[in-house]
């Protein structure tokens, strides 16, 4: 397969940076932080990605989606990195979706993946319950009571969590926190009994909540997958949720460049243009390098996952490589701006605001590194 | 099944079949790749064997056309005899400045009888080139170059002096940039000539260099007959011919990048108890760096694709020859740490005359050779970023 993008995804990629740029810039998020909005990203505006098949970009036909893949997905979400569109595209429909498509029985499939295509229902993942991502060390307790399981413990970084219909948690059925063995997954409703969830907020301004289980009760069929097997679903739907990560982050790194690249050519000290300086042209011209190279194992990530097996030397190649860009990215599109670039009237607050976010969730670059590393063999 | 899976499978059969034993390890260094010529002296036979089987084939330029000693092969096939050597590790068969660098010029702007004349010879190995580009007053500024042309009605007589021509003791013909013209602006008096290093007046002087071999020379030129007829292109237009070979010449040499496996060396020297490297330091050094090779290696190969879909890969060479040069740069001072002190032998059998070292010093010209690290830099900012100048 060419690693270029084939004429359908172009086609997409096109479409979908129209219609962000028009439907979701910036401003929105902008204004959805300053209105304090409950939901932190607009209704409307997830009712017409549902229309544009993004809900459901993973989901197959089968089950209401477009199946577009993970090229797709990807593109979609670079696509909303340049814009910042805030959305519960990545929480529902790519980790939630990929979760319940790997793992769900038929009938947790026919309920919930058509709803989530459909942009009707939202589903989120609650796994971390520290600063750093590490699934293993889930120490959440789910014993079995009353037929079914009752969960106890607290979960952090929950996407989407004060919105989300369902929350997919990781407990821990059996074993020590640390154990890869013993973690399962279940389908709670955000409305049962004993859990509490409080919206926290963050620097990017999007929806992020913690949870607190207090002796949950749910039946056995919210059971996700094997017991003590979650990570046979968990980890490839992680991994293709970290190429996505990868790929919003791509955007990101891209339009920081973009933007800083106009403003070189348009500010003037000492009677010229500051672009003129080689001393910000290196840099830029370095980080362009970076951005593609940055670019290249994205799509090579997203064509190896839509080609199935194992893709986790690939997904933390990707996730590793893109969180160093995007840190670089807006490190440097705020330097290259001076004092305007610190001013939160002007946008990149934003960027770094969210990247660091991005940069975090689902492992950071250290994460990614030594894990890239273990997957080469040292 | 396919006519690309028909290629394939005989492809596979035909390399298993001729690709000698010895053929299938990766090349040690500079001196151990076939670099042929004139004067070439073969390391062993199987090498001998192995340029002469893929030249008959034309395979050692795989999309140049048939009638000109190429392949002949398609875009698609040639990747697939790239991935088939590559899955049998098979070395390339020829290693030359004519295919990677010249070649591509003469297919774009020579004419029929110059595509005939040379590069049949250049794709089985007869002919080495050099390249006459550089002078001491003309580095990064190339086009300030001095050496003086004066037409003589069916040849030129050549006057001047080149600087860092790699391999000019060794090379048959060089590909040269004169100036025909004085008087007009530095771009636009300048030729791109061909001619024989046996021509009365060339001289070639060795330089040599911090890793204590002498590839690369000073080249002076005394009344130098140069004939007409191998004249590249137009007169005076040889500075469209020069930047479209240096695309080609970068790109190379960005390729070169991820050739020495440092990881599975590592596990080698440093040991991996708990399943990883001993040393944490270096670890974590090598994982950053294989990180962007990694990413590096996808790159090529999605310009590649890009150019295989579109056409020229223009000044995005500049990117590739930039972050492949720091790169092999990297690569191989993180060779050295994880030898230590070993790294540093100079002389002896153990170090087969301190490879190690010599290969490290080597690369340090990777960022200043075809052009500067800085000057790709330059070339980024202002052809892809469009910054002002
Ligand atoms: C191993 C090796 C092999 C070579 N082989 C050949 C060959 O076969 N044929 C051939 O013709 N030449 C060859 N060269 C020469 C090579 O192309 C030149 O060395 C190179 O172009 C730099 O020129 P210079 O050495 O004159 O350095 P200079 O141009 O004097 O550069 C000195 C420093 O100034 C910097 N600099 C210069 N201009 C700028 C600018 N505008 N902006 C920012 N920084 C700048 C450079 O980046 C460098 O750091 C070879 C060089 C090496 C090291």
């Amino acid at each position: 397969m060419a690693l270029v993008l084939n004429e359908e995804q172009q086609l997409l990629k096109d479409s979908a940076e129209g219609f962000f740029g028009e439907k979701a810039p910036v401003s929105q998020l902008r204004q959805l932080r300053d209105d304090q909005d409950d939901n932190c990203f607009s209704k409307p505006l997830w009712g017409e990605m549902a229309e544009m098949g993004f809900s459901g970009i993973l989901v197959s036909e089968e089950h209401g989606g477009v199946d577009f893949g993970m090229v797709g997905a990807s593109v979609v979400a670079e696509a909303m990195g340049k814009n910042l569109s805030a959305s519960p595209f990545h929480a529902s429909s790519i980790v939630s979706a990929s979760i319940i498509a790997l793992g769900g029985n038929d009938q947790q499939k026919g309920q919930m993946l058509p709803a989530i295509a459909a942009g009707e229902m939202l589903v989120t993942l609650a796994v971390d319950e520290q600063g750093l991502h590490n699934p293993e060390g889930s120490s959440l307790k789910a014993e079995a009571s009353e037929g079914g399981y009752k969960l106890t413990g607290l979960k952090t970084f929950v996407q989407e969590g004060g919105t989300a219909d369902k929350i997919i948690v990781l407990a821990r059925t059996s074993g020590e926190a640390g154990d890869k063995d013993g973690l399962s997954l279940f389908v709670v409703d955000r409305r049962a009994g004993g859990l509490i969830v409080d919206q926290t907020v963050m620097t990017d301004s999007r929806g992020w909540a913690k949870m607190t289980f207090e002796g949950v009760q749910v039946d056995a069929d919210a059971l996700l997958g094997e017991e003590g097997g979650a990570m046979a679903a968990l980890d490839p739907a992680l991994d293709k949720a970290r190429i996505v990560l990868a790929a919003e982050m791509l955007g990101m790194a891209q339009e920081c460049l973009d933007v800083t690249v106009a403003y070189l050519k348009e500010r003037k000290q000492f009677g010229v243009l500051i672009g003129t300086f080689q001393g910000l042209q290196h840099r830029a011209a370095e980080l362009f390098s970076e951005i593609e190279v940055t670019r290249s194992v994205v799509l090579k990530a997203s064509q190896m996952a839509d080609m199935g097996g194992d893709v986790s030397w690939f997904a933390s190649l990707a996730k590793a490589k893109a969180c160093k860009t995007v840190e670089l990215a807006t490190n440097e599109a705020i330097q290259m701006h001076g004092g305007i670039g610190m001013t939160d009237e002007f946008d990149f607050g934003f960027f770094i605001k969210r990247a660091r976010v991005v940069q975090a969730l689902y492992g950071d670059y250290g994460y990614h590194a030594d894990r890239f590393a273990n997957r080469s063999g040292y | 099944m396919s006519d690309l899976d028909l290629f394939q499978k005989e492809t596979r059969k035909w390399l298993e079949a001729n690709c000698p034993a010895s053929m299938r390890t990766p090349a040690k260094g500079e001196d151990d790749i076939c670099w042929g010529g004139r004067n070439f002296v073969f390391q062993s036979e199987d090498q001998k064997v192995w340029l002469q089987r893929m030249g008959a084939k034309g395979w050692t330029v795989p999309t140049w056309p048939a009638e000109y000693g190429g392949g002949g092969l398609s875009r698609d096939e040639a990747k697939i005899l790239a991935s088939e050597m590559k899955r049998i590790k098979a070395r390339s068969p020829l290693v030359s400045f004519g295919i990677w660098m010249l070649g591509p010029a003469l297919l774009k702007f020579g004419n029929h009888e110059q595509k005939l004349e040379h590069l049949p010879k250049i794709a089985r190995g007869e002919i080495r080139w050099c390249q006459g580009y550089s002078e001491p007053n003309a580095g990064s500024d190339l086009a300030a170059l001095a050496t003086k042309a004066d037409d003589k009605g069916d040849h030129y007589i050549l006057n001047g002096q080149k600087v860092w021509t790699s391999y000019a003791d060794k090379a048959d013909w060089i590909f040269c940039l004169i100036r025909t013209d004085f008087s007009v602006s530095k771009h636009n008096g300048i030729s791109f000539i061909l001619f024989d290093m046996e021509t009365e007046g060339v001289e070639a002087k060795p330089i040599k260099l911090i890793s204590g071999n002498s590839p690369f020379c000073e080249t002076f030129f005394t009344d130098v007959k140069a004939f007409k007829t191998n004249l590249v292109g137009e007169v005076n237009n040889g500075w469209t011919i020069a930047k479209y070979l240096l695309t080609h010449e970068r790109s190379g040499i960005g390729d070169m990048g991820t050739m020495v496996p440092l990881s599975a060396l590592a596990r080698e020297k440093l040991g991996t108890p708990d399943g990883q490297l001993g040393n944490q330091m270096l670890r974590h050094e090598i994982v950053e760096h294989e990180i962007d090779a990694a990413g590096f290696m996808f790159t090529l190969e999605r310009a590649k694709d890009e150019a295989r879909a579109g056409g020229e890969m223009g000044a995005f060479s500049s990117m590739l020859k930039y972050y492949g040069t720091e790169l092999n740069k990297s690569r191989h001072e993180l060779i050295v740490k994880v030898n230590g002190s070993d790294a540093f032998e100079w002389e002896g059998q153990f170090s087969n005359n301190g490879e190690i070292a010599r290969n490290w010093l080597r690369t340090k010209g990777n960022s200043i050779e075809g052009g500067t690290t800085e000057v790709q830099l330059n070339i980024i900012s202002k052809r892809i970023l469009g910054l002002p100048v």
